[in-house]
């Protein structure tokens, strides 16, 4: 096998065997719980309620309406999201665990309590979420763009951000203090980094550029987030309309 | 002088011939670069040092080739009498005049459509020998070319693709042979290394990297699994003229992650193989990874380079291995001398005397998944490791990261992929990439670049006190003893190759493929 950035590029198998899963027997969803508990359940929850990942639990995925969408998204991931492929997989396997997905839906619902609409107004208003974050059209650039975020989280996973951003900061998340030679200090997000160069985004929303022999101190701060905690800013039922407007946002733009 | 070197100039491409002798004694005309490596120890290594410490901060880019290609470039050119060879992938050949990177002849292979590739269509390089320059191909042919014009001379078939052979290595010419390895452990493959008469195509000998029935070793897998066992030859080896000996490295046992249906030591996959040149015979082997069940090929350049271990002088064979360990061999009986861990590992508590990994319980792969230090893109890969003779130090880009690893269903069928299961790399703080020194004689770190991010790109140590590298785009220069920056440029593409160097017009040169182009620097 070659380097690693060589799996990502492995062609995938494009014709299928069939359009309707033939692997849907109790012994097969068995097997696929246990490949979804060990390859899905990072993301997508033991029981599929969703988290970094979507909701899954739920009849009907609207990226995966039949047995062969389905297939093709595990087998493929979802390109330009966090969704990796399956591609080493075998034909069973995959239907396998497609079989267990299916089964998740068959369960009811997890009603998310709230008014998405005067979640709306509480996003743009009250809780200032626009000045970093984009939704729509409208909003900075800061933090991440919110268009499909209810799409690729859970509303558990929404909620634990909201209330105590620092517990939930994504790895390829940073948020960099760097001091020049010259003594001038910076404070802001990576936009791009390599190990001769940094490109980071103030609070005021300029893009600074360093060659890192020109930094004095580069520092990380990891696990941090300029996102505040909205536990003592809104009120519980703030929050859950909150989270209910941004589980609508499903389309990315 | 001048008077000579104008002479050389006029006459040089009428001549045209690079024989045998010329690569085997390849130190005496560093201005060319006549074989993968640049000579046949796999060292890497120019002794050109016009660039060097004090004024590789001038190196300006000289002239861009650009490849037509929708595939990784991992060619490295060669060099001769004033024409640069490379191979375009999937595995068209291109010579260019080198003063000015204009092309001479281009030879364009047609493809059926069903290839069979795992990790791309690409190709590593051409080989060349008197007047002929050498092509594997993805559907697994051995192509010989004039090197004048490109026109075929011979081609001859290999092995079948659709069993998901497949060939990317940049064959090894020596003698009057051409080695060429295969591709393909991951299609359960039953791998081996041939050797072809150079002016004919005619098969000379077939050394099977998995022994067959009656055959020793063949005891090592269980039931049929030899069949089906990968053990591929998928970079190119090193070659030593005194003892004749041609040392390769072979891939991964297959599957790749389920060992269950091929219990056994699983020879000769993950080794390092010694060949006699003329007959194939095996001489010795050394098994790094005995059972490998985490797909760590030893796929590896071996570096041949002498040195005192244990208080002797001795010819060495050395290589950074996937599995996490730096080794050096005795290279003319094949006895372990040294191992030791130079990234990161979690699945073996060391080496015995023997060399063999004392493995940790708990460290194969599970349905639920097992966390384990490398990562299955190893310690290092396929791209080149460099030795400098001027510094005594062994340079290597390295990667520190870990992967979970999942044991799946492993049924084979013919053409389609058999890995047993799959992988996931873990996210980690811990994680990150470096080029790296190590004495050769001990394994011992001197110095480190560190990367932000690891690199896929291998390394060229020049007399300069010099060492190209390459990563995130940017290829750059560091000092050879300490380690230090000199020396960047962003070039805009992906570096998945080597550099080299070598002479245009009596000014030195590096170059390397970056994105679809080659790029060649020079002192302005």
């Amino acid at each position: 096998m070659l380097a690693r950035v060589a799996i990502f590029l492995f062609p995938i198998r494009l014709i299928l065997a069939q359009d309707t899963n033939p692997h849907t027997s109790p012994v097969d969803i068995e097997h696929g719980r246990r490949l979804f508990d060990a390859r899905c359940a990072g993301c997508h929850g033991k029981d599929g309620s969703g988290g970094r990942g979507t909701n899954l639990a739920q009849p009907d995925l609207p990226r995966s309406s039949n047995d062969a969408s389905l297939y093709r998204v595990i087998r493929r991931g979802i390109p330009g999201t966090e969704m990796p492929s399956q591609n080493l997989a075998t034909d069973r396997e995959i239907w396998q665990m497609a079989a267990y997905v299916r089964s998740l839906g068959q369960r009811p619902a997890e009603a998310v309590a709230g008014d998405a609409m005067h979640g709306a107004l509480i996003f743009k208003g009250k809780g200032g979420c626009r000045q970093c974050h984009t939704a729509g059209l409208e909003g900075g650039r800061m933090g991440p763009v919110l268009n499909g975020v209810g799409a690729r989280r859970g509303a558990a996973y929404l909620r634990q951000t909201l209330l105590d951003p620092e517990s939930r900061v994504p790895l390829a998340f940073g948020f960099y203090d760097v001091v020049t030679r010259k003594g001038q200090r910076v404070r802001g997000i990576r936009v791009n980094e390599d190990t001769q160069s940094i490109q980071l985004r103030d609070l005021s929303d300029q893009v600074h550029s360093f060659w890192k022999d020109e930094l004095s101190e580069i520092k990380r701060l990891a696990g941090k987030t300029p996102m505040p905690s909205y536990k003592s800013v809104l009120s519980e039922a703030e929050v859950s309309d909150v989270i209910a407007y941004l589980v609508s946002l499903k389309e990315v733009r | 002088m001048k008077r000579a070197a104008v002479f050389v100039l006029i006459v040089a491409p009428v001549v045209a011939q690079v024989g045998f002798d010329r690569i085997r004694n390849a130190e005496r005309e560093p201005g060319s670069w006549l074989t993968y490596s640049g000579d046949y120890n796999g060292r890497r290594h120019s002794s050109l040092a016009q660039i060097n410490r004090g004024n590789v901060s001038r190196l300006k880019v000289a002239w861009i080739y650009q490849i037509p290609a929708m595939h990784k470039v991992e060619t490295t050119p060669l060099v001769a009498d004033g024409v640069m060879y490379l191979s375009e992938p999937p595995s068209n050949v291109t010579a260019l005049d080198v003063r000015t990177g204009r092309k001479l002849w281009s030879y364009i292979r047609r493809f059926p459509e069903d290839l069979r590739v795992c990790c791309g269509q690409v190709n590593r390089g051409v080989a060349i020998l008197d007047d002929l320059v050498f092509v594997g191909t993805v559907d697994a042919y051995l192509v010989a070319l004039d090197a004048k014009t490109g026109i075929k001379r011979w081609e001859t078939k290999v092995i079948d693709y659709a069993t998901g052979h497949a060939i990317t290595v940049a064959p090894l010419a020596l003698k009057d042979k051409v080695v060429v390895g295969v591709a393909g452990g991951e299609y359960g493959i039953r791998g081996f290394l041939d050797a072809y008469e150079a002016k004919t195509g005619k098969l000379a000998w077939r050394f099977w990297t998995i022994p067959g029935p009656g055959e020793k070793g063949n005891e090592t897998w269980a039931g049929e699994s030899w069949k089906t066992g990968g053990a591929p030859t998928w970079v190119t080896g090193a070659y030593d003229p005194e003892m004749n000996l041609v040392y390769w490295g072979t891939g991964n046992p297959g599957p790749d992650w389920n060992g269950d249906v091929r219990k056994g030591d699983n020879l000769y996959s993950d080794s390092v193989v010694a060949l006699d040149a003329d007959t194939g015979k095996l001489k010795w082997y050394f098994q790094f990874t005995p059972h490998d069940v985490h797909d760590w090929d030893a796929n590896q350049v071996p570096v041949l380079m002498d040195g005192e271990i244990r208080g002797q002088k001795r010819k060495l064979l050395v290589t950074a291995n996937r599995n996490a360990f730096y080794y050096a061999i005795d290279r003319a009986s094949g006895q372990f001398l040294l191992g030791k861990p130079y990234v990161k590992q979690t699945w073996a508590s060391g080496l015995d005397d023997r060399g063999r990994p004392i493995r940790l319980p708990n460290t194969s792969p599970t349905i639920e998944g097992t966390h384990v230090w490398p990562s299955v893109g190893g310690g290092t890969n396929w791209y080149s490791p460099s030795y400098s003779p001027k510094t005594d130090l062994f340079y290597v880009a390295i990667r520190e990261a870990s992967d979970l690893y999942y044991i799946g269903e492993a049924e084979y069928r013919p053409g389609v992929t058999f890995f047993g299961g799959t992988h996931r790399m873990v996210e980690s703080d811990e994680n990150y990439g470096a080029i790296r020194a190590l004495k050769p004689t001990t394994g011992d770190k001197m110095w480190d670049y560190r990367l932000h991010s690891a690199t896929g790109a291998g390394v060229l140590s020049t007399a300069g006190d010099l060492v190209f590298a390459a990563a995130e785009g940017t290829f750059f220069a560091l000092d050879a003893s300490t380690g230090k920056l000199l020396w960047r440029f962003q070039t805009g593409g992906m570096i998945g190759s080597n550099p080299m160097s070598y002479l245009s017009d009596g000014k030195q040169h590096v170059a390397i493929a970056a994105g679809n182009d080659i790029i060649t620097f020079a002192l302005d």
